[in-house]
């Protein structure tokens, strides 16, 4: 792979309006993009034979609402080299308002289930993704949890789910009562 | 007179398998629509015991998330400490001595070995055959007793401390040891009779399953699984951490990535797990387990703590409140090759005593992704061995 400035300058000439910076720390790349083209940039790390990045290990979110960022959330995306074992993280900068972006299933098929779980616990949309339902909360759950701004203990969970009202004097009892 | 073959009108039944099915080891529902004996088409559905680990982390301190993550792949707990405290450690720029990656290693090695027999065991028993999981459970059972002399705790270990161990190898282990590697070869051997070249189990586990090089690739697989579908790819190797580079031992290759080849290839590893333990206690450096105690990343030795006044601030320093570890703004993910596969923990710190944000990659969660594509033209007794070999604990798929 080519080393940071070099690869910084091949991603700006590539995505002069979205590529934002590479950050260094602890020997992890991180390259920054804004969402529309991440998933442009994904591709031309997966394809390009200078990067050939073709293992996505994983797909994860970030909520930077009481760190700070250039947005809001960030799609973190793990990719791995396996032919030269070589790791890079993209992240993906994600707005508040309607958090959305191309879904990365055309890629790889393991972001079915991950950005699932993105949708689930941090409510961003992929665009293009072919099932995009909650995977770990009920169907019917209303939040995000893994937001920020979600409390540990919970928002109204209770009354979220649907309450099973005894009947009194049901058929058990009558039974019960007669004994 | 002629017969006429009456043609009968067949609509696809929906089953429901699960979540709480003998087979299913955890909550796992599928729901099925099957033609006859063969599954057209399955739709997993995982979250019944989602119990929100990764929001918790937020709210601990990085040796208290230790004790949650023991409570994820519960079958080899001590994988998932070392997983995570490497991720803490790589984010404050620690090494560990020599000694402490060893004893990791070494407890990593026999957690793989207790979560192989018992995959291997229980997936035998989804398909019928018991001894193979009670003969497997004799040796898990000395493993867990080398794991309570060792830390006290034999299924929840929580034996790592970021910066080091919770304490020394007791002077009895080794011996132990010595005395469990000279042995265990005896059990694999007995599974290996038992099951590979078995009639019964051949026909329920050859062909069955299948998944493909590339497609293993496209769906994230690692670990045995991968590794049966001939991805050449083993993170101890590739990408030692903790050390793995000292030690000489093979990576088992598969070639058809079908229910059979992910068994060898766990009863291999298995082999080379205990080549590895060998190695370790051989080459075992003397020294301390933890990092300098000057560092201020781990707690002063008791003596210290209790009858020097520096001693006591050391201590008081590392476990108050908003002192004591504390990162430098920025994130970690070190890969570890745990029994199922590639686990991670991705730790983003914004400097303060917690996590800002703890994510697992969970390697039960991205295999098992995978179900639907390897249930096709399967049948529905195929879906036990199949599930059993992906070998989901659902406490890391829906942590």
């Amino acid at each position: 792979m080519l080393p940071k400035d070099q690869l910084a300058v091949v991603l700006k000439e590539k995505f002069p309006d979205s590529f934002i910076e590479i950050t260094d720390f602890r020997d992890m790349l991180t390259v920054h993009i804004r969402s529309e083209q991440a998933l442009d940039l994904l591709r031309t790390l997966k394809t390009d034979p200078r990067f050939a990045f073709n293992f996505l290990a994983d797909i994860t979110a970030v909520d930077h609402l009481e760190m700070g960022g250039p947005a809001r959330f960030a799609v973190v995306y793990h990719l791995l080299n396996q032919y030269e074992v070589q790791r890079i993280v993209v992240r993906a900068w994600v707005d508040e308002e309607q958090p959305s972006l191309p879904s990365a299933y055309p890629l790889w098929k393991t972001a079915d289930w991950q950005e699932r779980e993105v949708y689930d616990l941090f409510g961003i949309e992929f665009s293009g993704h072919p099932d995009l339902r909650r995977i770990m909360t009920p169907d019917d759950f209303q939040h995000h949890p893994l937001r920020k701004d979600y409390p540990l203990q919970g928002r109204g969970e209770r009354s979220n789910f649907p309450v099973v009202k005894r009947r009194i004097g049901s058929k058990w009892q009558e039974a019960k009562s007669v004994q | 007179m002629t017969l006429e073959a009456k043609e009968l009108s067949t609509d696809n039944l929906v089953l429901n398998f699960g979540p709480s099915h003998p087979a299913t080891h955890g909550t796992l529902r599928v729901i099925m629509e099957i033609d006859g004996e063969v599954v057209t088409k399955v739709t997993p559905e995982i979250g019944f015991l989602h119990c929100g680990f990764e929001k918790l982390g937020e709210h601990l301190d990085y040796n208290q998330y230790i004790t949650v993550t023991d409570r994820m792949n519960y079958l080899s707990p001590m994988c998932n400490n070392v997983a995570f405290v490497l991720a803490a450690e790589k984010l404050l720029d620690l090494e560990v001595p020599k000694r402490a990656q060893y004893i990791r290693v070494l407890m990593c090695e026999l957690s793989r070995i207790a979560d192989h027999l018992l995959q291997i065991g229980m997936q035998a028993v989804d398909v019928g055959a018991f001894t193979v999981f009670l003969y497997g459970f004799r040796l898990r059972e000395w493993i867990y007793d080398l794991f309570e002399l060792a830390y006290g705790a034999r299924l929840t270990t929580s034996y790592t401390r970021v910066g080091g161990l919770m304490r020394d190898l007791p002077d009895a282990f080794v011996p132990a040891a010595l005395e469990l590697l000279d042995r265990a070869p005896d059990t694999f051997k007995e599974i290996d009779g038992l099951l590979t070249h078995n009639r019964i189990w051949l026909d329920r586990a050859r062909y069955i399953g299948p998944i493909s090089h590339d497609e293993a690739i496209s769906y994230g697989l690692t670990g045995p699984v991968a590794r049966a579908a001939g991805v050449d790819y083993d993170l101890r190797t590739k990408e030692p951490y903790s050390s793995y580079e000292d030690f000489d031992f093979d990576v088992i290759i598969g070639s058809n990535g079908d229910v059979y080849d992910r068994y060898l290839v766990r009863l291999n590893e298995m082999r080379e797990s205990l080549k590895i333990c060998r190695q370790v206690l051989e080459k075992m450096p003397v020294g301390p387990v933890n990092v300098d105690a000057d560092s201020k990343y781990v707690l002063p030795p008791r003596e210290e703590m209790f009858n020097s006044i520096e001693g006591l601030i050391h201590h008081f320093m590392i476990t108050m409140e908003n002192q004591g570890l504390t990162p430098p703004v920025g994130e970690a993910y070190v890969p570890t090759e745990s029994p199922n596969g590639e686990l991670g923990y991705f730790i983003v710190s914004d400097g303060g005593r917690e996590p800002y944000r703890v994510r697992t990659r969970p390697p039960s969660l991205i295999n098992y992704s995978a179900f639907p594509a390897m249930m096709e033209n399967m049948t529905v007794s195929d879906t036990v061995a199949i599930l059993g070999s992906l070998n989901v604990i659902a406490g890391e798929l829906d942590r």
